[in-house]
């Protein structure tokens, strides 16, 4: 990837109504690149696309379009154009009036106009739709248009704003991988702003996972979700065990009444930290004096996998495994030193803030933390 | 028998609205002055209307004045509706609560205050003081209209046309206004409306050579009911009936097509 930079967000802060949306911002993005900004409502993520957009201007802070300022540059001065929530499509314009909206303020000659839109449209998968109003199409189709209409002024960046929020699932994997073909084929860079983890994941070059107004990592979906630098992002990205544990010294750590090698270290000796386990890394076996023992408290079915929550010491697990013991019963439970991740204390009661209000799985556990 | 009576009902009410109206413009064809007895048919009336001066001439000043108050009530409605909706909440309902105050006002009070204030400006009563006068009571019909199509509009439109290149007046005249435009048609419709039917308070402010039509027609009913009037509310009436008309029948045109459509798809 060209690891061009094209955008540079500088300690913006920004407070609105009183309240601090954002704490202190710095965001470089590159040319090509498809970075996504992922973080539960309310965290700033679109306050920070809309100030990349021009819409807003930041308090404090700098804003640089290839290593120029643009703090009060006007969003129809930017080399930047936007998916908006819900498409905002022109109503009293057809489809053809809508794609070719940026066109016609250039007063590009006629033939050409006609020609860019009808090419816009097959990308885009909708020709034909011309002269249909947009009010007439599916949430799918105008979603499209949303994204034909931005292109075709062809931005050096895309800022999108959680523009499959309105799609069902299937209509929404199916977009998933079409944008990323377009993004792919247009070669230039997506800034793209969601609140579904596994959106992130599946699309992005680059993930930037915030809560507050701050930046908690920055890193490829990988890093982010094998190498969570927090347990806010461990348990953002994905589910998440987070247990109590003190760390003995470096690569041992104790943890649910045992003492577990791992690879983790630089901690204070017999620091308390939170230790995070991601379900499918949990391995069932039968019971034994040699592993972790616990009870089978509830299995479900969930498709692909099972999921198994086992009381074990006085920890609640949740397990993802392809087989499903009988509930009551007492299984073992195993871990390699690489499943286990260690991670500083301070962000649990935060974590536990925002985990009762989404009401996502495993809750029980932080609550007796 | 629940449908006869429900009909003989409907009957009634509809003869009570307009009964009225025709025995006025069966009146505006009787040969004899007096509005009892039919002595035959004639035009007369009707001649002697369209030869009338004082009518024709207030007549001319309704249509002047409910031309330009209703254009220019329209333009400040719009540009004032806007305004308020970009306020801050606290300061939006103040607004809005003082642009009801006019239209919740009794007509007497407004006819009479701005009459005593054009008097202590030293303005004399004439066309200008009508026409400002009538664009007075027509701004909140129009701002009243306009701010619930702007309430309506998503919020991201104007944002999107920023982005797609409009500078904020392109975004305005682009984007913005066809928005809205129903509802200045009908804050522009209810302008003109009240501004030709307005009595009381073009009595208060209109000058001696600014006389409106409902003005004249009151002043010709003073001493008797003349059967010039009779022909002059007739024709009144069947140009409203007409426009009534007109507007419903291109409603029913613009909609059907969109039905016709839908029907079709859904059966593809």
């Amino acid at each position: 990837m060209d690891k061009n930079k094209i955008i540079e967000l500088r300690d913006i802060t920004m407070e609105y109504e009183g309240e601090q949306v954002l704490k202190g911002i710095n965001l470089e993005i590159h040319d090509k690149e498809f970075v996504t900004l992922l973080g539960p409502s309310g965290c700033g993520k679109t306050t920070t696309l809309r100030i990349v957009g021009g819409f807003i201007t930041p308090d404090s802070g700098d804003v640089f379009f290839g290593g120029k300022r643009v703090n009060d540059l006007p969003p129809y001065k930017r080399p930047v154009n936007t998916v908006f929530q819900k498409y905002a499509l022109f109503p009293h314009l057809n489809v053809f009036e809508n794609v070719a909206f940026g066109l016609r303020l250039k007063h590009t000659p006629e033939s050409e106009v006609a020609r860019r839109v009808g090419e816009m449209l097959e990308i885009v998968d909708l020709k034909g739709f011309d002269r249909r109003g947009v009010n007439q199409l599916s949430g799918g189709q105008q979603q499209r248009i949303a994204i034909a209409r931005a292109l075709i002024n062809n931005p050096k960046v895309l800022l999108l704003d959680e523009p499959l929020g309105a799609l069902d699932l299937k209509l929404r994997k199916e977009m998933q991988i079409e944008l990323k073909k377009i993004q792919q084929r247009m070669e230039i860079t997506f800034i793209y702003v969601t609140h579904d983890q596994e959106e992130a994941l599946t699309m992005s070059d680059t993930v930037v996972v915030m809560k507050d107004g701050t930046i908690q990592q920055i890193g490829t979906p990988q890093d982010i979700y094998n190498e969570p630098k927090n347990a806010f992002v461990a348990d953002f990205i994905g589910e998440s065990n987070i247990l109590p544990g003190i760390m003995h010294r470096d690569y041992l750590v104790e943890f649910a009444g045992n003492n577990f090698d791992c690879v983790d270290a630089g901690f204070e000796p017999m620091e308390p930290v939170d230790v995070v386990i991601r379900p499918e890394d949990i391995s069932i076996v039968p019971a034994s004096d040699e592993v972790l023992n616990g009870v089978v408290e509830n299995v479900q079915f969930k498709g692909v996998h099972y999921e198994i929550i086992v009381r074990a010491y006085s920890d609640t697990w949740v397990i993802h495994s392809t087989k499903a013991p009988e509930v009551g019963s007492i299984v073992g439970i195993t871990l390699t030193p690489e499943d286990i991740h260690i991670m500083k204390k301070s962000d649990v009661e935060k974590v536990n803030y925002f985990k009762s209000e989404s009401e996502s799985e495993g809750s029980s556990i932080e609550q007796e933390i | 028998m629940k449908k006869i009576t429900s009909k003989i009902y409907i009957a009634a009410v509809f003869i009570f609205l307009y009964a009225p109206i025709f025995v006025l413009i069966a009146n505006s064809f009787n040969k004899s002055k007096s509005r009892t007895v039919w002595t035959g048919f004639t035009l007369d009336w009707y001649t002697k209307l369209f030869n009338n001066e004082v009518i024709l001439k207030s007549l001319l000043n309704t249509l002047i004045v409910a031309a330009i108050a209703s254009i220019v009530s329209t333009i400040l409605g719009t540009a004032a509706a806007i305004g308020i909706y970009n306020m801050k909440k606290i300061t939006r309902s103040l607004v809005i609560n003082i642009t009801y105050i006019p239209i919740m006002n009794s007509e007497m009070v407004t006819g009479v205050s701005l009459m005593l204030l054009f008097v202590a400006l030293n303005i004399n009563l004439s066309f200008m003081t009508l026409i400002f006068a009538h664009i007075t009571f027509c701004v909140p019909y129009v701002i009243l209209n306009v701010l619930p199509k702007l309430r309506q509009m998503n919020r991201n439109l104007y944002d999107a046309a920023l982005d797609l290149g409009c500078n904020p007046f392109q975004a305005f005249r682009h984007v913005v206004i066809p928005e809205i435009m129903p509802g200045i048609v009908t804050g522009f419709l209810m302008s003109i409306t009240y501004s030709i039917d307005d009595f009381v308070i073009s009595y208060f402010t209109h000058g001696s050579t600014s006389q409106t039509l409902p003005i004249t027609i009151y002043s010709m009913t003073r001493r008797k009911v003349s059967p010039e009037v009779n022909a002059l509310s007739a024709i009144i009436f069947v140009v409203v009936l007409v426009i009534l008309l007109i507007m419903n029948l291109s409603d029913i045109r613009r909609t059907s097509p969109k039905k016709k459509k839908r029907v079709k798809e859904k059966q593809s």
